[in-house]
């Protein structure tokens, strides 16, 4: 009998509040250590915490957007933890009436069915500062900036069954996140950290013991965390072991998991309900407030995108996997009457090719939607060439030009007159007769001599569609 | 001129008329502070520079034509309340040399009113205790005798408005920390509702039950300081919305339900005769009609009390490790630090109290004693609740005992405990409770009668202590050699 994986995943993500979860302190990132602190994250003698309610905000666009029960009714806990980070002594979360409960998102399996991974709850909850043991040699070193920071941590059903599928539902969930501003889920800053409980068992079998993973700073990371750890487990079982319930640390160099601490000895945190903070009620007018600022969310973009403008699904999905650049994408297509595949093939290409390039987004790029479909709309009227308009576009960048203003100063239309092209092709052609002669002869193929001696007499600026009309019919009269 | 035994309203109609600067008020009360206080140690920090800051502020205030609530007043607070710059050491080694970091919003308030704060005032250890006995400085002693103990936690507070040596004082009452000192002080103690005066700067005990609260030697001192101190604090989460109103019509019959649980065998004679004799002199003369009730679940109070309060407190005083502020000793590692700090910070009483709060908030005990204890509060509530719709006010007597003993049954806390009997169901209710002198026992210690009110119905109790004013027990100044 094969084994089967049992994966649960517990995600902390900081809210994009300006300030902390319980007072008005900043949470701008990589300030001097403990700038950003007051007498409540500091937890001073007498120091009370009052909520912010820009956070719940968050955690409710959090929850509209995942589709769970938020509670009307829900309470602050304290959680007993002692630690020089934790300056209060204990953390305040959430314990049994959380705000929020259920609910989920879809995801699609590597062989093409989707699957509905279940969220068994979100809490709002506050960070703890941060330990420093690297800074001076005899002491630790503590920096509260962090502390108080918001956050909600997302606990899933366990429903996950691979390595892949939980970080294809942790990159949805991101994305989600990130769309609905209820986050920036910058990993590398901490703002987007995952857990993940492991079990393996037997089908039918009950749960076997799990371990929970820790310190995962990547989908590379975690992915790689959950094979190792799954492997690990079935070496041991298949060898007539025992899996120890504990905590294991990711070690990223080694690529293997390492045993933190057991859950035999797990501290008692003595939660009660916090004392210091009225129960939390979200009524239904705070929820459908929140919800007329919902966004609309990346899946239904990208389904809308296929249907609507009839885009590859490829497009649709690379486009929308920034908000700002679908939106981006549609101010464009508003402006270059339909032709969204036109759109969609400059954004994807040569916009992003510069986006990377430049490590910009699209709102600091200097090109707005209504200049590159200004743009496209000059490639389409056959102004300029499509190889013309890519340098158009770097002097774009360059210059924070418009792309007329350009293509005007530089002179870079394309030559239509056609008085003035008779007059060239005419001298062409009396200067170098011998083709001429040729496509009398029936040679068809020698006119194209005489279009490539009017495209470098015209320095590339001719039309080439035009050219060849104004040619052939000048070729005939001869 | 003699300023000592005025009246605080006295005092700020002489600083508002400018017969007396504020500076001459620092000098004077402060100079018989320093002597006095010798014989009664009322104060944990006497603050003559802090005292000066005031009344010099207030100099520029009237010379500007202000006139502040308070104005030249001279009052004392409890040391576990927050003052930017100063000692507020809640009478614990764990916070020997901590300033506050901050003012809290009383201390605002009462510099707003032009109050003069001339130091904190000596307690029980982070407000455990009710003898002030707990005090990592120094034992207080009573006033009116001296090998007794003012009561506590806010000892210090009531003794030194009994002993004269200011007007008005404010302190904080977990489970009747304002109102038995007041009583055994023979002064008035009032404990607001829950919600009334802002938290924000009292080092928590137990934060669901505390509330600070004003002493004073008469009723018209009492709404005076009342008044300023009350109202809603944004920087306060459970402080609520509703305006203090002390006008009350003069002509309306109050109920008064008396609780035969108050009467019981724990009862002292000569308190149950002192209070007896209150209740005939209201009904007498105050337009005021008694009637029994019961609280049958009064007896489960004290048990419910000390699972609450000391749960609470097990985690308010997690903080003091010694590591971002206050007393460290430093150990082998990390835990042993914690350790070090916590065991030597702290007294034998905080240590007990936090041993019994961890104890009832661990897995495996939770539901038997806290969530329980959650349940007959509401119980309480409920008693409280009935009786409230027959009555106007409850009355009985605020402690059990007229006198308490220094130095006696120091180790017996549980009978220091059973000393809350009537005062801790105002604080697991969030209900305002007085504590008003209603004479003297029968070795000559005050003795105090206890109104409680409903909710947020301070009028109500403080009509009555103004209708209790001719019997003749305000005033009273203890004399100290």
């Amino acid at each position: 009998m094969t084994w089967q994986t049992v994966i649960g995943l517990e995600i902390h993500v900081q809210l994009a509040t300006k300030t902390k979860l319980f007072c008005g302190c900043s949470l701008a990132f990589g300030d001097a250590p403990n700038s950003h602190t007051c007498p409540t994250c500091l937890g001073l003698p007498g120091s009370l915490p009052i909520l912010n309610k820009g956070a719940v905000d968050k955690a409710i666009l959090a929850a509209l957007g995942l589709e769970c029960n938020i509670q009307e009714f829900s309470k602050f806990d304290r959680k007993t933890i002692f630690y020089p980070d934790m300056p209060k002594a204990f953390q305040t979360t959430q314990l049994d009436l959380p705000y929020c409960l259920k609910g989920g998102l879809e995801i699609p399996l590597q062989d093409g069915n989707s699957k509905f991974i279940e969220l068994n709850r979100i809490h709002i909850e506050e960070d703890a500062g941060k330990s420093i043991h690297d800074h001076t040699p005899e002491y630790s070193c503590i920096d509260l900036n962090r502390a108080g920071t918001p956050l909600v941590e997302i606990v899933t059903e366990p429903c996950i069954e691979t390595a892949k599928e939980a970080t294809t539902f942790l990159n949805r969930l991101r994305m989600i996140l990130i769309y609905l501003g209820v986050s920036d889920c910058e990993m590398s800053q901490g703002n987007f950290r995952c857990d993940a409980n492991v079990s393996i068992r037997k089908a039918g079998e009950k749960l076997g013991n799990k371990t929970e993973i820790k310190n995962m700073n990547s989908f590379s990371n975690i992915e790689d965390a959950i094979n190792y750890e799954i492997k690990r487990h079935k070496k041991v079982l298949e060898k007539g072991g025992k899996i120890e319930e504990e905590t294991r640390l990711w070690d990223v160099e080694k690529k293997q998991t390492r045993a933190m601490r057991s859950k035999e000895a797990v501290n008692d945190y003595r939660y009660f309900p916090e004392p210091d903070l009225p129960p939390l009620i979200i009524n239904q007018e705070w929820i459908n407030k929140i919800k007329s600022t919902m966004v609309e969310l990346p899946y239904k973009k990208e389904k809308r995108f296929v249907e609507e403008y009839n885009l590859p699904q490829y497009d649709a999905e690379v486009l929308i996997q920034d908000r700002l650049l679908a939106d981006y994408f549609e101010n464009v297509v508003a402006k270059i009457n339909g032709k969204p595949k036109e759109a969609s093939n400059w954004i994807m290409g040569e916009i992003n090719r510069w986006l990377k390039e430049l490590k910009k987004d699209i709102t600091s790029l200097g090109v707005d939607a209504k200049n590159l479909a200004e743009l496209i709309n000059l490639v389409g009227d056959d102004t300029i060439s499509n190889q013309v308009a890519k340098q158009v576009l770097e002097m774009m960048i360059q210059t924070g030009k418009s792309a007329k203003l350009i293509v005007d100063e530089k002179g870079l239309a394309q030559e239509s007159n056609t008085e003035e092209l008779i007059s060239i092709i005419n001298k062409i052609i009396d200067a170098n007769p011998a083709p001429l002669e040729d496509f009398k002869s029936g040679n068809k193929k020698a006119a194209g001599f005489y279009v490539g001696q009017v495209m470098k007499a015209s320095k590339g600026k001719a039309n080439p569609k035009i050219v060849n009309q104004v040619l052939m019919q000048e070729l005939s009269k001869r | 001129m003699n300023l000592i035994n005025l009246t605080a309203q006295e005092i700020k109609t002489k600083v508002l008329n400018l017969e007396i600067s504020p500076l001459d008020i620092v000098e004077q009360f402060l100079n018989n502070i320093e002597q006095k206080d010798k014989t009664i140690g009322a104060f944990a920090h006497i603050d003559r520079e802090y005292a000066e800051i005031c009344a010099n502020d207030l100099e520029i205030r009237l010379k500007k034509g202000e006139k502040p609530a308070l104005a030249g007043i001279p009052i004392a607070i409890k040391d576990n309340i927050s003052r930017k710059g100063y000692l507020t050491t809640c009478c614990s080694l764990s916070l020997k040399d901590y300033k506050g970091v901050y003012d809290a919003t009383v201390v605002s308030k009462l510099r707003e009113a032009g109050a003069i704060i001339v130091g904190t005032t000596n307690m029980d250890e982070f407000a455990m205790g009710s003898s002030c006995e707990n005090s990592a400085l120094h034992p207080t002693k009573n006033p009116w005798d001296l090998n007794y103990s003012p009561g506590g936690s806010s000892g210090g507070s009531a003794a030194c408005v009994a002993g004269g040596l200011v007007p008005l004082s404010l302190g904080s009452d977990t489970g009747g920390s304002i109102r038995q000192p007041a009583s055994l002080c023979g002064v008035l103690g009032l404990k607001p509702s829950y919600g009334r005066v802002s938290r924000y700067g009292l080092v928590a005990f137990a934060s669901s039950l505390d509330q600070i609260g004003s002493f004073a030697r008469n009723y018209q001192d009492l709404n005076l300081l009342t008044e300023v101190i009350s109202g809603y604090d944004k920087k306060d989460s459970t402080s609520v919305q509703k305006d203090l109103n002390l006008n009350f019509d003069k002509d309306k019959t109050i109920t008064v339900g008396i609780p035969e649980e108050y009467f019981s065998d724990g009862l002292n004679t000569d308190v149950r005769i002192k209070v007896e004799e209150a209740l005939d002199y209201l009904t007498k003369n105050a337009n005021v009609k008694t009637i029994p009730i019961s609280l049958p679940s009064l007896k489960y109070a004290i048990a419910t009390y000390y699972v609450i309060a000391t749960a609470e407190a097990s985690s308010n005083l997690g903080r003091y490790d010694g590591m971002h502020y206050g007393t460290r000793f430093d150990g082998e590692n990390l835990t042993d630090s914690f350790c070090q700090s916590r065991t030597n910070g702290f007294g034998d009483e905080v240590q007990r109290r936090i041993m019994l709060g961890s104890y009832v908030l661990s897995s495996g005990y939770y539901d038997a004693y806290y969530v329980k204890a959650l349940k007959v509060r509401r119980l309480i509530a409920n008693d409280f609740q009935d009786a409230f719709t027959k009555c106007d006010v409850i009355i009985g007597p605020t402690s059990p005992i007229a006198g308490l003993k220094l130095n006696e049954d120091v180790d017996d806390p549980m009978s220091k405990f059973l000393l809350d009997i009537y005062t801790v169901s105002a604080n697991l209710v969030g209900l305002p409770g007085l504590s008003v002198p209603c004479g003297f026992g029968d070795k000559n210690h005050p003795i105090g009668l206890q109104i409680i009110g409903n909710s947020f119905d301070e009028a109500c109790i403080l009509e009555l202590a103004r209708r209790f004013e001719n019997a003749g027990h305000n005033n009273k100044i203890a004399e100290i050699a």
